[in-house]
């Protein structure tokens, strides 16, 4: 465990140190690169509540990703545009800053959560999975359907939104405010996993029957860690869209489900800091694979299926297995 | 007479064409082992959930402490003090001993909810989880991983999960289950000196240990409560002998 | 609305549902007696279309084109069987949803590369263009009619297997207990092979006949997979069954509510708004639907409880 400590310890420092580097020789792609892993990082951060410590096998987090997303994008809008986005019974006016947009953001996400995980958790195993595919699914509908925001063109926002004392267009400084974020994100989900919270949900995964013997409702421990998820994935949807200054349904597509789960698996399921590798590596390979061929999601399936078949633990538990072989 | 602690009053269960329990009335009184035999598909399974509350009965009341709890989730009927112990053990094998047993404390504190401080630095519920590892002989074992330990000490790790509920009645399946001759004998005396804590409700195959430890036995056959009474009346009993003793002398 | 077009939308209700049918019976058998959740199958139904609208364009006939997507898919599905997915019979849902999405990845990018980026069109044969006029003086496309025959013959078919036959024995065995079937003596390896590459042969077939009536295209698949999902939740997991009620019930609620909602609200709503809203509301129906059953129904209308 001392060796997945160090590595974790590596991991996050080389998230920091990289895009340092690359502001110091001025290449702001390689900070924009960072940014998206650390944005990303914090979408599978908050997936990994529900799958690795709740057992809550989500294939549906693109729809807290996407209302994450939408938020960011219906509030600036309306900013840019002067358009108040409501005006009886009061009067609610877009914005273009960035703490207000991460609270709509969280509360929504959050209570979208709500609303899916207690229908979704009336059901366990396998229909979980078709179900919350199935909600993702019907929002990714919905965006497409409903024109005021876009439709399937998606919403075009120009100007960065801003953060006060900080200039967010400046690359390196929108980085600093990713990587806090996302250094938060850890520090709450370290704590909670740790606290009484945490053994709940950890125990009612391991033996369902356990918890419910020594008064446990599973039912509200998972409720609970579901809507703490998904509001964790909505802000990190927020600032994906900060990050593109752009939304679009694909937000919601079951192939953007598919991805946060990737970066959860690549990493090492049920591990702290397994999504923040588990990202970098989905970066790098798009980004060195995405150069060698067009069709590199071969790869990145092949890649997959290798991970599933054959290294369980992911990177970090593949890595830290091999430095610590007495563990 | 007091108050019988839990007490079934005609509980009925079918399972399609299949009464697996048929108009059963039993108690558990203060202080006592009643123990609950029969042959293999007698029903004792299902009766065991329906009281533990994973099963819901068609028909038929279960009171506790005096309270309905017919209605009553698993969850809340182990806050109010009805502590089971599986007939397979049912552990989070991938915690430690001791977080097994804070789990137990956690969940009969009714303070799940909290999400920042660490539950292993809680001496309220860290506290009564080292007694009742103490009292089961685990103390030595708290900071095994639980899947490592061996059937006995999981066996013994049951109990003493049911033992940080504040257990006001314990029902148990098949405790003696898997055990070897010595685990039996142990385990037989350590329940001798639970009961003093709570009533037991036992279910058990192990008729040597039924014998040496019940007050009471009733005897369930095809879904039916054929008899209750003490030991030497279930001994005599000719019914009983016919239905599930195969005839045969006992003791 | 006239009630020759309401029943016109019906017929494409039932279509729709038939369509969906295919798909969900295969994953509910592969479900029922394997235990797996296989998100690769909409690949099959891809793979299906493509085999037909590739075959169709240079033999320019349907009923090859037809056997070649019943082909292909099952030989895909069989290969795939072989290589990958009875690795993970024994492994949990997790293992086997990120394996079979490792699969979606490999075989919509290999379909991407093997026939480019574009859309190919698949064109109904002429014996079966054109229309039918049916009793009410419902005038309706012949091509769209024979699908809703094509499905219910393969569900009579499919119940006749499973009820009559040493096959459908040999599945309802294997549903029950794995060991069971074991002991009876059973090559159970190769019957899993067996029954995964039928429900890919169903859901190649109807791939390709669906793509007559659509674009054939790289992505086909997954969304057509998502409401077979949405029939199995509603429909109640292993049941043909239910899968056949389930998929009926989306096809119906989904063609009908597109048709039926936007009036709805212009009852009482500007019309522009109504549009809106009908079809906002009508892109979200089937799911509000499955989410109605979970309430009252959480392991589906035919699931064991």
């Amino acid at each position: 465990m001392i060796a997945e400590r160090w590595l974790n310890a590596a991991l996050y420092l080389a998230l920091l140190a990289v895009p340092l580097a690359a502001w110091a020789l001025d290449e702001p792609f390689v900070i924009t690169l960072a940014t998206k892993i650390a944005i990303l990082a914090i979408a599978g951060v908050g997936l990994n509540l529900a799958l690795g410590l709740g057992g809550l096998v989500s294939l549906g987090h693109a729809a807290f990703f996407g209302i994450g997303g939408y938020a960011m994008g219906i509030l600036a809008s309306h900013a840019q545009s002067y358009t108040p986005l409501m005006q009886s019974p009061f009067l609610i006016e877009g914005t273009k800053s960035m703490p207000v947009i991460w609270l709509v953001a969280i509360v929504v996400s959050a209570a979208a959560a709500l609303v899916i995980g207690a229908l979704s958790l009336r059901t366990t195993g396998v229909y979980f999975i078709m179900v919350t595919l199935a909600f993702g699914q019907m929002l990714f509908f919905f965006a497409i359907s409903w024109p005021a925001y876009g439709g399937e063109d998606g919403l075009s926002i120009y100007v960065r939104n801003g953060f006060p004392g900080l200039n967010t267009l400046d690359p390196i400084q929108f980085f600093a405010i990713a990587f806090v974020i996302l250094s938060l994100v850890l520090i709450l989900v370290s704590r909670l996993s740790r606290s009484a919270f945490g053994l709940a949900l950890d125990g009612a995964r391991q033996n369902v029957a356990r918890a419910e013997t020594v008064g446990i409702n599973p039912f509200r421990v998972r409720l609970v860690a579901f809507t703490i998820s998904g509001a964790i994935t909505g802000l990190a949807g927020a600032l994906f869209a900060d990050l593109n200054r752009f939304v679009s349904p694909s937000m919601f597509s079951w192939q953007t489900s598919g991805e946060i789960m990737i970066f959860v698996i690549l990493g090492g399921v049920a591990r702290l800091y397994g999504p923040l590798a588990g990202a970098m590596l989905f970066i790098l390979l798009e980004h060195f694979l995405g150069g060698i061929s067009e069709f590199w999601h071969i790869y990145l399936g092949l890649v997959l299926l290798g991970v599933v078949l054959f290294a369980r633990g992911g990177l970090i538990g593949t890595l830290s297995r091999a430095a610590a072989p007495h563990d | 007479m007091t108050e019988p602690v839990l007490a079934l009053t005609g509980i009925s269960r079918s399972f399609g064409a299949l009464r697996a329990n048929d108009d059963i009335s039993l108690t558990l009184r203060a202080g006592e082992i009643h123990a609950l035999i029969g042959p293999n598909g007698a029903g004792k399974s299902t009766l065991i959930q329906q009281i533990a509350g994973a099963l819901k009965p068609d028909r038929g009341r279960i009171t506790f402490l005096g309270r309905d709890i017919t209605g009553l989730s698993t969850a809340s009927r182990a806050r109010l003090g009805l502590a089971r112990t599986f007939q397979i053990s049912a552990l989070a094998m991938e915690h430690t001993v001791l977080q097994n047993a804070v789990l137990g404390a956690l969940g009969y504190s009714g303070r799940v909810f909290r999400f920042f401080r660490p539950v292993m630095d809680d001496p309220a519920l860290v506290e009564p989880a080292r007694a009742a590892l103490a009292r089961t002989g685990l103390a030595d074992l708290a900071h095994q991983r639980t899947g490592a330990l061996s059937h006995g000490q999981r066996r013994q790790l049951e109990v003493a999960i049911a033992l940080t509920l504040e257990p006001r009645a314990f029902l148990m399946d098949e405790p003696m289950a898997g055990m070897g001759a010595d685990g039996s004998r142990m385990l037989t005396d350590f329940l001798r000196t639970l009961s003093r804590d709570a009533p037991i409700l036992l279910v058990e195959h192990d008729m040597d240990a039924v014998f040496a430890l019940a007050d009471r036995i009733s005897v369930l056959d095809y879904g039916r409560v054929i008899a209750t009474g003490s030991v030497d009346e279930i001994r005599a009993h000719p019914e009983v002998r016919r239905a599930y003793l195969g005839g045969e002398g006992v003791g | 609305m006239s009630l020759i077009l309401l029943a016109e939308q019906v017929l494409n209700g039932l279509q729709f549902g038939v369509m969906l049918f295919l798909m969900a019976a295969g994953l509910t058998l592969i479900f029922g007696v394997m235990g797996l959740i296989n998100l690769a199958h909409g690949s099959l139904y891809m793979i299906g279309a493509f085999a037909a609208a590739g075959v169709a364009a240079a033999t320019g006939s349907f009923l090859l084109a037809l056997a070649a997507s019943l082909a292909a898919a099952a030989i895909v599905g069989g290969v795939i069987e072989l290589v990958v997915i009875r690795r993970l019979y024994q492994r949990d849902h997790l293992d086997q949803v990120l394996a079979t999405f490792a699969l979606i990845l490999v075989l919509s990018e290999a379909t991407r590369w093997a026939f480019g980026s574009f859309p190919l069109y698949l064109n109904i044969p002429p014996a079966l263009s054109g229309s039918v006029r049916l009793p009410g003086g419902i005038e309706y496309s012949l091509y769209r009619l024979s699908l809703i025959g094509i499905g219910l013959l393969i569900a009579l078919a499919l119940f006749w297997l499973i009820s009559k036959t040493r096959i459908g024995m040999r599945i309802r065995a294997g549903e029950n207990d794995r060991e069971m079937i074991a002991a009876l003596g059973v090559d159970i390896s190769k019957l899993y092979t067996v029954i995964f590459a039928l429900g890919a042969a169903l859901a190649g077939l109807s791939g390709a006949l669906v793509g007559a009536i659509q674009s054939v295209q790289v992505g086909m698949g997954e969304p057509v997979l998502i409401l077979a999902f949405v029939v199995i939740v509603i429909g109640g997991i292993g049941s043909i069954k239910g899968a056949l009620i389930g998929a009926v019930l989306v096809g119906l609620t989904d063609t009908l509510g597109r048709v039926l909602l936007p009036p709805f609200f212009a009852t009482f709503m500007e019309k522009s708004a109504a549009t809106t809203v009908g079809s906002s509301l009508s892109s979200m129906l089937i799911y509000i639907l499955m989410a109605a059953v979970l309430i009252f129904r959480p392991s589906g209308l035919y699931g064991r409880a």
